[in-house]
Order: structure tokens, then C-alpha cells, then sequence
């Protein structure tokens, strides 16, 4: 069943590549945009990497991922110029279908769920399955043509941009971490510090490093691949913490942190310079008494609830 | 020098703390770290291939986004403002706890719309800034509070239902990295655990919102009239 299910994902990797391979066509034509070799060799690489990820040699994909790293150090992709939609369409469309548009979503969170739950196939592969469903069933609601749902699709990936592959790579750096051996360290030098064993110590060491790191980086994600190696799992899973819930508060922890910083620009800057308010931090001022309550609030839940 | 190895977690820190280019920073910081625990160029290359293919379902999500791209030019955000604008005669308080749960609701099904530039700014904050000045003009302070406010609602409602959908990056990068970590969870079962949080997050921030319509002279219904005499 496990390798079934691996050969399934494959197939799901492969349209991932090719919704890549779109975005990267895409950027080569966007003549106006003068990073546009650069960019569509970012999304090409892309499309090789996840499509070709089962036959290519680990090191040859290490490579390409060190020439992603040298296009992106040189400011070499731009998202460019992307052809917004046609807000006529839009508004006709809009009323046309009513809420009714809402439908593929609710069919992609919900079948989703059911395959997760309910078939040996998994979370993974229920995902897969309903996002193709969902596709079909938003392309024959609207009666998108082929060709406008190439162009849907090329202009989400280019519009998400660098940002959307962010994920992958901090999670590619964790496992480097792993592999050698930062987490056994960074949990050595605490524990020469804090005591390790004490479950509470461990939830409030957790919970405030995710906080803390994510101010300081201005972004959650790329403090959980650190912080969960180096204090979450030593500190908090090795003590007997439930691995599903210290994952879950732990990064909702750091979300606190991001709701405190100026780091995180476009939740917190961006929303400043779009109202044009006069006060500089006047969001974060706003935010500061519900972060403080929740993260109290998250460091006894995790200690309840994975203890 | 064994603590020598931690130089890819300073790089981390200092690289985003400093926003220099972050794909950059990441890859550079992978390397470093590698470097310096003795691991040789090939099996470097070797290991950052492996640790990148092992972890692409972290990008699992970009399967989602041909159907939102389809959507989008149907009027999805045009929907969504015909809903949140028959929000009308409510208190500012009302306003923003509707929007709030609009938001969750639409993040549980993976609909994550960049709510501050779609509605915050040209919908919600016009929209509480009329309920707020009913019978008083506003004060400049007070504008400024209301558009706070209302970019504040929005990265609450944002952030804390996001994991409420399973195919979000925030998931996949969490089942991914746990996996990496000798610790595997189910994407369905952090899905779970984090609805706690979503609806803790929508009660406390109800509380507080509704408490923010003492800022403005309106009228709050009888129960409030009556406490004024």
C-alpha cells in the first residue's frame, strides 16, 4: 500500500511540474518584464525538479537547487507583468453564480477530508484527488475553456512567485539540520541552561522561542523548521509530548510573534501604508493585547493536551 | 568546535531579521551548516537533493490553485464582497465579528483571499468607520484606531483558522517537517488539533471587538441606554 501510494503522489508531483512548466512558458514570453529569462528558468528548474524528482540523482537536483539559490541571490526573478482577469467577466460571473461559486472550494476541503478519513489512501493523496476534482468541477461550472484555465493557472503560480516555494525549501533546511545534527546541539547547549524533563518548563521554553524567533525573523514558518528541531523536539516530544499537538500550538505560537512585529511586513506594514494611518505601528498596537492572551492561552493548552 | 554548527541557525535569523533575499539565505544556511559538520561537497549536493524531493509535499498546495485561479476570474472576490457588504446597520464591533467569521470560515476551506488589499482596506474599514460616526464625526485618532483595528481582525482571522484546511502550506510543512524529525503526524490530525485555537481565537477576539464599540458614541441597543442614565 505505502509504495502504491508513493507511485500515486508521483503522478500528483508531475502535474505540479507541469503547472510549473505553464508559469515558467509564461515568464519567457512576458517580453516587459527584464528579469524574464531569469524567471523562467526558476519555474522550468521547478518543473524538472518536482516532475523528474523519482529519476534524477539526488545530486544533479542539488545542483539545480544551487542554481535556484544564485537566480534568486542576483535578482533574477521577478514576477514581471501578469495579466490581471477582466473584472467584467468577473462581476457577470459573479452574478450568475451567486454563492455558487463558493462550491469547488467546499469540494476541496471536505472530499479532502473524507478520502483522509474514511479510505487507505491518506491525507496526501485525498488532497491530490480533490484538488483534480474540485478543478473539473470549477471548470465546468464556469465553462472555462482549456485555454483560460492554462492562463488561470499560469497566473496564480507567477503571482504567488518565490514566496510559494519558501515552504519546501525551510522544510529541505530542517532536514539538513537533522542530518547534521544541529538539533541534538542547540538541545545540548540549552539543557546546560534550562533543565530538560520538567513538561511545563519544556511547553513555555517552546511556545516563547516560537514567538520570539518568529519577531525576530518576521516569519513563522522559517522559526518552526529551527525552533521544533532544537527545543520542540528535545525539550517537549522527548519528554512524552504528543508530536501532533506540539506541532499544531507550536506554530500557532509563533503566529503570536507575527502578529507582534514589525518583521512581518505585509501582515502588519502593509495594511499601515494601504489606509495611510498615521500611526506606524497603530496594527500592531491592536493586535499586542490579543497575542499576549492567546499565547498565555496556547502554552496550557499544549501542556494539557499533549501531556 | 562542535558549536560551529549552529552558524546556519545564526545566518537564518540574521538573513530574514536583515529581509536579504530569503531563497538565498535558506540555501546558503543549508550549506553552511553542512559544510561545517564535515559533510563532503558530493553528499552535500547529495543530501540537499534528497531533503528537497522528500519534502515536496510541502508543496502539495500548488494543486490547489488552478481551481482558485478559475474561480478568481468567476467573481469569487466579487461574491464575497456582496456577502460581507449586506453587514449593514450593525454596531462597528458587529461588523468586524461577521467579518471575522467570514474569514475563519472561508480559511477552513482553503479560500485565503489577501484580505487586506481585497477587503479590509476598500470595504471593512470604510464600512466600520459608518457605523462608528452614525451620530459623531469621528476624530482623526479614532479613524486611525478603526483602520487598525479592522487590519488587526483580519491577520486574527487569517492566521489562526489557516490550519483549519489540510491541503494549506502551513500543514504540509508542518507533517513534513515532523516527518523529518523521526516524529510523523497525519495532516488530518494537526487539522484537528489546531481547531482549538480557531475558535478560542474567535471567542476572545468577539470579546474584544465588541468591547471596542465603547470607543464611539452609538446608539448599542437598550441594554446600553439604560446604563447611561
Amino acid at each position: 500500500m505505502t509504495n502504491f501510494i508513493n507511485n500515486f503522489l508521483e503522478v500528483f508531483y508531475v502535474l505540479i511540474g507541469l503547472i510549473m512548466l505553464f508559469a515558467g512558458i509564461e515568464s519567457f514570453r512576458d517580453k516587459e518584464n527584464p528579469a524574464r529569462i531569469g524567471t523562467g528558468l526558476f519555474w522550468v528548474i521547478l518543473a524538472v525538479i518536482f516532475a523528474g524528482g523519482r529519476i534524477l540523482p539526488y545530486a544533479v537536483i542539488g545542483v539545480l537547487i544551487l542554481l535556484l539559490g544564485v537566480l534568486s541571490l542576483l535578482k533574477q526573478i521577478k514576477p514581471g507583468n501578469i495579466k490581471g482577469i477582466d473584472e467584467k467577466v468577473a462581476e457577470s460571473s459573479a452574478k450568475r453564480l451567486g454563492g455558487w461559486i463558493f462550491l469547488p472550494s467546499v469540494v476541496l476541503a471536505i472530499l479532502s477530508i473524507v478520502i483522509a478519513q474514511f479510505t487507505p489512501l491518506g491525507g496526501q493523496i485525498g488532497i491530490g484527488i480533490s484538488s483534480v476534482i474540485a478543478l473539473i468541477t470549477a471548470a465546468w461550472m464556469t465553462k472555462s475553456s482549456a485555454k483560460t484555465t492554462y492562463h488561470d493557472s499560469e497566473r496564480m503560480v507567477r503571482s504567488m512567485g518565490t514566496a510559494g516555494i519558501l515552504p519546501q525549501l525551510l522544510a529541505m533546511l530542517g532536514a539538513v539540520f537533522t542530518a547534521s545534527g544541529v538539533g541534538e546541539l542547540t538541545a545540548k547547549a540549552i539543557s546546560g541552561v534550562f533543565p530538560t524533563g520538567n513538561h511545563l518548563l519544556g511547553v513555555v521554553l517552546y511556545c516563547l522561542a516560537m514567538a520570539i524567533f518568529t519577531m525576530i525573523m518576521g516569519n513563522a514558518f522559517a522559526a518552526f523548521a529551527v525552533i521544533t528541531a532544537g527545543i520542540g523536539i528535545p525539550f517537549v516530544v522527548a519528554q512524552g509530548g504528543a508530536p501532533v499537538v506540539v506541532a499544531a500550538i507550536g506554530m500557532t505560537s509563533g503566529y503570536c510573534g507575527t502578529l507582534l512585529t514589525p518583521m512581518a511586513a505585509n501582515f502588519n506594514s502593509l495594511p499601515v501604508a494601504l489606509m495611510e494611518m498615521k500611526d506606524n505601528m497603530g496594527v500592531i498596537k491592536q493586535q499586542a493585547p490579543i497575542a499576549i492572551t492567546l499565547l498565555v492561552i496556547q502554552i496550557f493548552l499544549m501542556y494539557f493536551l499533549a501531556f | 568546535m562542535e558549536y560551529l554548527k549552529l552558524i546556519g541557525i545564526v545566518i537564518i535569523i540574521l538573513g530574514f531579521a536583515f529581509k536579504l533575499d530569503t531563497i538565498a539565505v535558506v540555501i546558503v544556511s543549508a550549506v553552511a551548516t553542512a559544510l561545517v559538520a564535515g559533510i563532503s561537497v558530493p553528499d552535500l549536493l547529495t543530501l540537499l537533493g534528497k531533503s528537497f524531493i522528500e519534502n515536496r509535499v510541502v508543496s502539495l498546495f500548488f494543486l490547489t490553485l488552478p481551481m482558485i485561479g478559475v474561480i478568481e476570474r468567476h467573481g469569487l472576490k466579487q461574491s464575497a464582497v456582496n456577502a460581507i457588504q449586506k453587514l449593514q446597520n450593525l454596531t462597528p464591533g458587529r461588523i468586524l465579528n461577521l467579518y471575522l467569521l467570514i474569514r475563519e470560515v472561508a480559511c477552513a476551506f482553503g479560500i485565503t483571499l489577501s484580505g487586506q488589499v481585497q477587503f479590509v482596506r476598500p470595504l471593512i474599514s470604510p464600512m466600520v468607520q459608518a457605523a462608528a460616526s452614525a451620530k459623531e464625526k469621528l476624530t482623526p485618532k479614532q479613524i486611525d484606531l478603526i483602520k487598525g483595528r479592522s487590519a488587526a481582525t483580519d491577520n486574527f482571522g487569517n492566521f489562526y483558522a489557516q490550519n483549519l484546511f489540510v491541503a494549506s502550506g502551513g500543514v504540509l510543512l508542518m507533517a513534513s517537517t515532523m516527518k523529518s524529525l523521526g516524529h510523523a503526524v497525519e495532516p488530518t490530525s494537526i487539522v484537528l488539533y489546531s481547531i482549538p485555537m480557531a475558535v478560542i481565537t474567535f471567542i476572545i477576539t468577539s470579546l474584544y471587538n465588541h468591547h471596542f464599540d465603547r470607543q464611539f458614541n452609538i446608539d448599542r441597543g437598550r441594554k446600553s441606554e439604560a446604563n447611561h442614565d
